[in-house]
């Protein structure tokens, strides 16, 4: 029978929540790292039981911690503690992220702009999202705050920048959100390897046609009511990116405000808020094997970072956007005023694909029918940061 | 033989309980002390000082015999005690928040 591994990301640590097909029992592991913020975890595609994790702190900075028997034992990718490296063997550099600034690439960048309008220098904060490679597991890339995209092909012992983001004309005229300028996702297409879709807050959806050498902003038709020209080609604050594997160009964001689609692979966008009660919100998902079935968490406002009237409904649409649908069975419905924050959505695939989040109140809710029914696998975590799914044999 | 206490954090990165014990060759200074921390202990690298600036980072600051070397000058040669074992070098987290 097919398993699932839910990885929580949490301000105080790491948590793996396991269960069999039926999704009705679970095994809790954790805190693994306890005490430090696990910004994202995520399994390889290629060998599930690797697993890479981003943990942070604001005093000791960025460590990368990976581990090859799903979550069970971890380490630091080039890293023995106490013991001598392997001759050859990159040591204590796996949390070593540096903006290219080789001359081959040109022009490297050195300032982008800031919350008062003046250009700022880029300065390295932490590792938001891990996307491992859909065909190498040791190939793996992060998105980092101040927001630039890094690649390691060695399974996270070095880690080098694909400068041509940056270096695009447009990143001087980034800017950092309220959490920070993060590139806070990554998509990699399944049937075109030289293409990924990225995006950043506050700057906007970007796409690489060849593998990240180039990068084009791809935010016409976003409108921005927040930033001097809503229509700007960038400075939007998107929140969140979904896309199906079967339809590589069809794409779904989760904007500061409204809820967007795009059907040419970003280059143009429309709206598809319809009759959702607000469209602020951070996450947003695509069905396992429905690709027009969506699923989003509208937050009250980009003051009041909760549910309206203290219900928790996720709201599911099956057109891909604009007729939507309140989901609310087994979800607290008074009372709630917890935030669903941007990578903590993810779903299974299992025959009936099960749909997951996380809250910034400790709850990790589970529905193994599509959203229609939900329960909470834990309440009690810390913050949660981050939930990703890995579907098991 | 230099006995340096690390914050709880960064025990638990390297895997150490109490604390550590390094020996370092030639002057015992801010520099060579965490040059020789991190060669033992490299996952230490970049969580103490910048990679490549070899700045302390913010949150963090050094102590020894009682007296704060946070702002001292890295090739500064460090109070004979600690140099001795007799007392510890100290990394120290900032309070700063939960």
């Amino acid at each position: 029978m097919s398993k699932v591994r839910v990885l929580v990301g949490t301000r105080k640590g790491a948590f793996i929540l396991s269960s069999d097909g039926k999704r009705e029992k679970w095994d809790i592991s954790g805190p693994h790292f306890a005490g430090w913020e696990i910004y994202h975890m995520k399994g390889s595609p290629v060998d599930p039981d690797r697993i890479y994790a981003s943990q942070t702190s604001g005093w000791f900075g960025q460590i990368i911690q990976c581990s090859d028997d799903g979550g069970k034992t971890w380490h630091q990718p080039g890293s023995a503690p106490g013991e001598e490296p392997a001759p050859g063997t990159a040591v204590g550099v796996s949390n070593k992220f540096v903006y290219d600034a080789s001359d081959e690439t040109g022009k490297p960048l050195t300032t982008h702009q800031w919350y008062d309008g003046t250009q700022h220098p880029w300065e390295f904060k932490r590792v938001w999202h891990l996307e491992p490679s859909l065909t190498d597991r040791d190939a793996v890339y992060a998105g980092i705050e101040d927001a630039a995209l890094f690649r390691s092909g060695d399974g996270g012992k070095t880690w080098k920048e694909l400068p041509g983001l940056r270096g695009s004309d447009t990143g001087p005229r980034w800017q950092p959100g309220a959490g920070g300028m993060c590139l806070h996702t990554i998509i990699l297409d399944p049937k075109d390897p030289l293409r990924i879709y990225i995006a950043i807050s506050a700057a906007g959806a970007f796409r690489t046609d060849d593998g990240g050498k180039s990068w084009k902003p791809i935010n016409r038709g976003l409108k921005s009511q927040y930033i001097p020209d809503p229509a700007a080609e960038v400075g939007h604050c998107v929140h969140h990116v979904a896309m199906h594997g079967s339809r590589p160009n069809v794409l779904f964001m989760q904007k500061h405000w409204d809820v967007m689609r795009s059907d040419d692979a970003g280059d143009n966008w429309r709206e598809v808020s319809g009759n959702l009660p607000t469209d602020f919100g951070f996450v947003i998902d695509v069905h396992a094997h429905e690709p027009e079935t969506i699923y989003v968490v509208p937050i009250k406002s980009d003051s009041e970072h909760f549910p309206m009237e203290g219900k928790l409904r996720v709201y599911r649409s099956r057109t891909g956007g604009n007729e939507w649908e309140p989901l609310t069975k087994g979800l607290p419905q008074s009372d709630c005023y917890v935030n669903v924050l941007r990578d903590a959505m993810s779903v299974d695939s299992l025959d009936s694909c099960g749909v997951y989040f996380g809250t910034t109140g400790g709850q990790v809710y589970a529905s193994p029918d599509g959203g229609n029914n939900w329960s909470a696998i834990v309440r009690d975590l810390p913050g949660v940061l981050s939930v990703e799914v890995q579907t098991l044999p | 033989m230099i006995r340096v206490e690390l914050p709880q954090h960064l025990r638990t990165l390297a895997r150490v309980s109490g604390e550590v014990k390094i020996e370092v060759q030639g002057q015992v200074t801010l520099r060579t002390v965490l040059d020789a921390l991190e060669n033992s202990y490299p996952v230490l690298r970049g969580t103490i000082r910048d990679h490549d600036t070899q700045v302390r980072r913010p949150f963090l600051r050094f102590f020894a015999c009682q007296e704060d070397w946070s702002h001292e000058a890295p090739d500064k040669p460090l109070p004979q005690e600690v140099c001795s074992g007799k007392e510890p070098f100290l990394i120290i987290g900032a309070i700063a928040g939960g």
